[in-house]
């Protein structure tokens, strides 16, 4: 009789090089993504001990953490220090020869992005970059995740990793979802559930209907923020969505070789006695429209909800609050759909998808922004905008009153200029609402391209049901 | 990277749980091509107001802590990016040892190849740490690898875990990739093998 095993542990067992005795394992990474703040110091250190990279044609760069998103970029970066790791990625890319997507290329985007698109990222993988949202990737039923300059090192040096094996955790999604909720608030109401620690120690896999419903953007969208609820990976078991996405992508096998992959990736998928060391339902139906209040992703509400007390916790967390509070500068009580924004932030690796943008557009079609607030949206990759141009999605925004922008990371995290003004309160789509992370002060409320374009419109956090008339079934 | 085999120091309580990769290290500082020089940016938005100047309440900032060699901190430390950029701003700035109920797996992970352990003990355990730590100059926690222990200012031992393989290079300060570029054989081997397998890959 063969052991029992999940998607996670047969995508293991099919990369393990080596397995000392205290079983350590040595583990061939299929893909390494790089971009070009976490590797510069890596590539270095291979420059220091003559080292080489080892699979140049398994690693892929592209700059986007850094990149200005506005259209003058093509002149070069003001900020010289942001010039300087852009300058590194494109000087480290060609003198190790791996494969490059430089800032004026088309194909640009954030890493996340291209990966998937360009076809890089297939089923039964292992895929790891130096940023912890890799787990993007887990949506092909690949094992993703994010790593440290140190082991980028190491990856480039050797094409594996030393890992200990994680825990496994099936995170099911039951039934449907209702009109107006989406991927995004699937992921939300998960790590509402886990806690941003819930999933310390272990690999997700996301399962059931719902999931299964979702398209693959949908699903790198689950995927993406494993990493919020603490789990090293999430992954979904590749099916007929993965494989229509798949085919015909650039690096994508053809022909006899198209054959013979989509053969093993049909057999990816966990036993149905495979072991769980944990297990997590939510019914599909009972997932609302969520937005974030706090500094944590784990501060997530449906948003016909109030902003809850320091005293509705315990522990550690109480304290966490009032700060949270403080900081969000806002009051026990207050409803969520009063509370006035600033700005809007459609993009990232999370939503800066095409479906990602056609959700929002819909919302917006024939619509204004409310007069005095500042909205963007950036999009994923330069073919996700080309796209988006080509659909008339751009100019509903740019008729909306949004600021059409080049892609990279932008004010997902605000290491180019895109970036909040302390006090300044933004609806956001992308991943962390941390104290600072969209700049110094800024107020992060994290939540789906449909709810951010809805608050565009109003001002204001708002159900994006009350927009499209969908009834409210949930929250 | 340097050996980690005893350390004892006045450690700094930090009791907030969830403290992230954009509080220890915020994204401005991300930009260097280096791995030095961080310490003077460690928990940035904590540690300076907005002209730059020390805020007296940060833990940091007050004369007892300055020389700490360990934090003790809540649930959850290091939570959010990968950026290494984080243990190598607590390492620049002097800090050889976190001590907290859970990590977030990257950073934990990225402690060890930077000289840095992280223990993990339970609650009650970690809080008669965070009663030493607030008592600063006056009280000191030792740190043992060897043994894997970790004492209280009134002698009190704690068991901590750890991984054989990590504990194995700290105490010696190896370097990974040397490691496994001893194992080269078995990694050409790998290859050949999957791309019969695989070819697609």
């Amino acid at each position: 009789m063969t052991v029992a095993k999940t998607l996670y542990d047969k995508i293991w067992d099919a990369h393990v090089v080596h397995q000392d005795k205290d079983g350590t394992c040595l583990l061939y990474i299929d893909r390494h993504l790089v971009h070009e703040v976490t590797s510069p110091q890596a590539f270095e250190g291979l420059r220091m001990t003559g080292r080489t990279v080892r699979a140049p044609e398994k690693t892929i760069a592209v700059p986007d953490h850094n990149v200005p998103t506005t259209p003058d970029r093509e002149n070069g970066i003001e900020n010289p220090e942001s010039r300087i790791q852009v300058d590194a990625l494109d000087k480290n890319a060609r003198e190790f020869g791996v494969n490059y997507y430089p800032v004026n290329d088309i194909r640009q985007g954030i890493v996340h992005i291209v990966g998937p698109e360009q076809g890089w990222t297939l089923p039964g993988m292992t895929v790891v970059c130096g940023d912890s949202h890799t787990a993007t990737h887990g949506a092909f039923g690949a094992l993703a995740h994010g790593i440290g300059t140190s082991e980028v090192e190491h990856v480039l040096a050797t094409q594996t990793l030393i890992q200990q094996k994680s825990k496994n955790m099936k995170v099911e999604i039951t039934g449907s979802l209702r009109p107006g909720v989406t991927a995004k608030d699937i992921t939300l109401s998960v790590i509402g559930v886990t806690g941003t620690a819930g999933g310390t120690g272990y690999v997700i896999e996301y399962c059931g209907q719902a999931i299964r419903e979702l398209s693959m953007e949908g699903r790198m969208t689950v995927c993406n923020m494993a990493i919020e609820g603490g789990a090293r990976a999430g992954l979904i078991a590749p099916d007929e969505t993965t494989f229509a996405y798949v085919k015909g992508r650039p690096h994508a096998p053809k022909g006899a070789q198209w054959d013979a992959a989509l053969a093993w990736w049909k057999t990816l998928k966990s036993d149905d006695d495979a072991p769980w060391d944990k297990v997590i339902t939510l019914k599909g139906e009972d997932i609302a429209p969520v937005v974030t209040w706090g500094t944590s992703p784990e501060d997530v509400l449906p948003i016909t909800a109030s902003v809850p007390a320091p005293e509705d916790f315990s522990g550690g967390k109480v304290d966490a609050v009032h700060r949270a509070l403080d900081y969000m500068g806002l009051k026990p009580g207050q409803k969520l759909t009063d509370i006035e924004i600033d700005t809007v932030f459609i993009g990232s690796c999370t939503n800066g998808r095409i479906e990602d943008l056609r959700a929002a557009a819909a919302i917006l079609k024939g619509k204004k922004i409310k007069p005095g607030l500042r909205a963007m949206v950036v999009p994923g990759s330069g073919l996700v905008r080309a796209q988006a141009e080509e659909e008339g999605l751009a100019q509903i925004f740019i008729d909306a009153g949004f600021e059409w922008r080049l892609a990279g990371c932008s004010m997902c995290l605000a290491m180019n200029p895109d970036q909040l003004s302390p006090g300044e309160r933004c609806a956001a789509t992308s991943n962390r609402n941390f104290e600072g992370r969209q700049g110094r002060g800024g107020r992060t409320h994290l939540m789906s391209p449909g709810m951010a374009a809805a608050a565009a419109i109003t001002g204001r956090l708002t159900d994006v049901r009350e927009l499209t008339g969908e009834p409210v079934l949930t929250g | 990277m340097d050996k980690f085999t005893t350390l004892s120091s006045v450690a700094a309580p930090m009791p907030l749980v969830n403290i992230d990769t954009d509080m220890i290290i915020p994204k401005q500082f991300l930009k260097t091509i280096q791995r030095s020089g961080l310490g003077k940016n460690l928990f940035d938005e904590m540690r300076f107001d907005d002209d730059g100047n020390e805020i007296p309440d940060f833990v940091l900032n007050q004369p007892a802590y300055r020389q700490a060699q360990i934090l003790v901190a809540g649930d959850n430390f290091g939570c959010g990016s990968s950026r290494e950029h984080a243990p190598w701003a607590l390492l620049d700035f002097g800090i050889r040892s976190v001590i907290s109920t859970s990590f977030a797996d990257i950073f934990y992970n990225n402690c060890f190849k930077n000289g840095i352990l992280p223990i993990v003990l339970p609650q009650e355990q970690i809080d008669v740490l965070m009663d030493d730590a607030r008592k600063g100059e006056n009280a000191r926690i030792a740190i043992d690898l060897e043994s894997q222990t970790v004492t209280s200012a009134d002698g009190q031992q704690f068991h901590f875990e750890i991984d054989p393989f990590k504990k194995h290079c700290l105490l010696n300060g190896l370097d990974d990739i040397g490691l496994t570029l001893e194992k080269v054989s078995a990694i050409d081997s790998f290859e050949a093998q999957a791309s019969q397998a695989r070819p697609w890959v």
